[in-house]
Parts: structure tokens; C-alpha cells; sequence
């Protein structure tokens, strides 16, 4: 959280993700992709590539379909896309 | 930094039995924010249907009652009439709300009954194992039209957003996808404008949403989520079509 450049934060719940890449496809910085790194169920969980371009847009929480995306943005940005 | 995304307060922490990439997880989430957004929590009754909606019991913490196959809309009805102050709301599928529950939806939006009905449309019986559904698209290959669905055998796709806004009793029919963020947001607001006309009396108000199923399309979560772009849409055009004007002449408000 030192890094002046950083706006959000992600995480992934990965016992609750089901690997269904709704997130990859909508992230439109790319730092989202399926790992190879199975779940408890077995599915194969979202993973962060490369967390300090996230913008906290929070597209990919919205588009999950099981809630396992937590968004957090620096609070001096403009904008919220949740009302 | 700030939590910008958190799980509605109407929604349980309990982890969904929704297949990787079905979009009943995305619509019973918009329905519990349209509850809290409304602060109706306390005095909201939901009416679990049968298929894949049937576990709303499960998610949503809000009193749920379950209705017999398609009987939900007619549960309702027994509901509201005799707890007025009560809001009430079913989710249905399609093989639910098109096919056996027929009867019942058409009567309930007929007689103008003051509930909301959250449509989910997949096109495809989900839990019994993908047999062909009144919606399903033509051509579309399921385990009971192997061949695609053909028009002289099976006959068209039941549009029941059309075939309910032509009802007088109708107070809100829409229809909505949730297949990409900016149809998100617009079902977001549909659904929330279905609950805000039952809390105005307006009338019955239905929502319906187009969903995938990769499991029983046979197609992985984002070939399937394509498909309710190129081929669902074109064939049930989302917007809104029909919206009573509160204070007007045939509104109950």
C-alpha cells in the first residue's frame, strides 16, 4: 500500500472462485488469468498477475458470478460504480 | 483504500451450487441488492420455484416459502393477499415459468397481482439434465432435440416478455442479460424498478433475465457467456417493455 502509483486492490477467495474466467475476459488491465493451482473443489481459481495495475474499477466483482472477488480502491478516486 | 465490493447484506455467505459460469449466481446477487437497496429485508417473502432457483432458500436471508413445479406466481398471489404489507418475489427458470407454470404466470399478470417475478431465462431445462425448454432457441441441439429444435416438430420460442406485456393486469415487463458489465447495470436497475412497483402498489411487475448454461450448452463458461450475445439476444431483444406511469388512470397507485 506504500506505492503512491497503486488505485486498488484485489483478492480472490480461491475456495470460492469456480474458474469460470468471467473476470479475465472483463478486467480491462489484463492482471487477471486461471492458474494452474486447483481449489478444494478442484476447480482451477482466478489468480492476480500483476497486481499494481489494478484501477479498483471493481468490474470483476460485478461480473462474478460467485462473489469471490473483494475490491478495494484508494479513497481519493472519484466514482463508484456500486450505486 | 476503501472496500469498493462487498456481498449484499441480504445475500448469505454460503458458497453457490451454480455451475462455473452460470449467471443465476450474478442475478440472485442483483435481486439482494435491490432488497437492500430498498431496506425491504425484514418484510420481504420470496417464493422458491423449482429447477436450479430452487436453493434461493439457501442464499437469500429473507422468509422463503417453495411452491409445487410452475405454481409460484399463484403462492404469491395466497401471499400477498393476505399480507399486504409484505413484499413478494419468486425467482423462476424458464422450464418453470414457460412451461408448466404457464397458466399460472399469464393469470397472475392478468389479474395485475402486486408481486415481482425474477425470470430466468436459459433456454434449457438446467437441473434435470438439458432437455428442451418452450425458450429454447431454434436449432438449438439439447438431450430431447438432438437435431436442433425445428419448427414444424417443436414450433417457435416462447417469448413471454412480449406475450405478457400485451396483458392489461402487466404493471412492469422488461428483459435483461447480465452477460457483459454494461448489461449488468442495466439489469441492475430493471430489477431494481420491479421492486420499487410492487412497493408503490404499482402492480405485477417481472423481470426477465437471459442466463447461460455452459453445462448443459456444452460449452465453457465464456463460449457460453458469447452465446447470449450472438444468438439470445437477437432472438429476445432486451429493454423495456412495458411501464405503468404511477398516478395514471390503470395504475393501482
Amino acid at each position: 500500500m506504500t506505492k503512491v502509483a497503486k488505485k486498488g486492490k484485489i483478492a480472490i477467495l480461491k475456495e470460492i472462485c469456480k474458474g469460470c474466467g468471467l473476470c479475465v475476459d472483463v478486467c480491462s488491465q489484463g492482471i487477471l488469468g486461471l492458474g494452474d493451482e486447483m481449489n478444494s473443489k478442484g476447480y482451477y481459481f482466478s489468480r492476480i498477475n500483476s497486481e499494481k495495475n489494478c484501477t479498483g474499477c471493481a468490474v470483476c466483482a460485478e461480473m462474478c458470478p460467485d462473489l469471490a472477488i473483494e475490491v478495494w480502491r484508494k479513497s481519493n478516486i472519484s466514482g463508484n460504480s456500486r450505486k | 483504500m476503501k472496500k469498493v465490493f462487498e456481498r449484499p447484506k441480504s445475500l448469505k455467505d454460503t458458497p453457490s451450487h451454480f455451475c462455473p459460469g452460470c449467471h443465476s449466481g450474478l442475478i440472485h446477487r442483483l435481486v439482494a441488492e435491490a432488497i437492500d437497496y430498498f431496506k425491504i429485508q425484514e418484510r420481504t417473502i420470496g417464493v422458491a420455484s423449482v429447477g436450479c432457483s430452487v436453493f434461493l432458500y439457501n442464499y437469500l436471508d429473507v422468509d422463503v416459502i417453495e411452491a409445487p413445479h410452475g405454481r409460484a406466481p399463484a403462492v404469491c398471489t395466497g401471499i400477498k393477499r393476505v399480507r399486504k404489507q409484505n413484499i413478494v418475489f419468486t425467482i423462476q427458470g424458464d422450464g418453470d415459468l414457460a412451461a408448466i407454470g404457464t397458466s399460472e404466470i399469464i393469470h397472475t399478470a392478468n389479474r395485475g397481482e402486486n408481486i415481482t417475478v425474477i425470470f430466468i431465462n436459459n433456454a434449457v431445462y438446467g437441473m434435470t439434465g438439458g432437455q428442451m425448454a418452450p425458450t429454447t432457441l431454434l436449432g438449438q441441439r439439447t438431450t430431447t432435440s438432438p437435431y436442433g429444435r425445428d419448427v414444424q416438430q417443436e414450433g417457435y420460442p416462447v417469448r413471454m416478455v412480449e406475450l405478457l406485456s400485451g396483458l392489461e393486469g402487466s404493471a412492469f415487463i422488461a428483459r435483461a442479460a447480465v452477460n457483459k458489465p454494461a448489461n449488468l447495470m442495466k439489469a441492475k436497475k430493471l430489477i431494481r424498478r420491479a421492486f420499487e412497483m410492487q412497493i408503490n402498489n404499482m402492480g405485477f411487475s417481472m423481470v426477465e433475465v437471459l442466463s447461460a448454461c455452459p453445462t448443459n450448452w456444452g460449452l465453457k463458461p465464456l463460449e457460453a457467456n458469447r452465446r447470449v450475445e450472438e444468438e439470445m439476444i437477437p432472438c429476445f431483444p432486451l429493454g423495456v417493455f412495458k411501464e405503468k406511469i404511477q398516478g395514471s388512470e390503470d395504475s393501482r397507485g
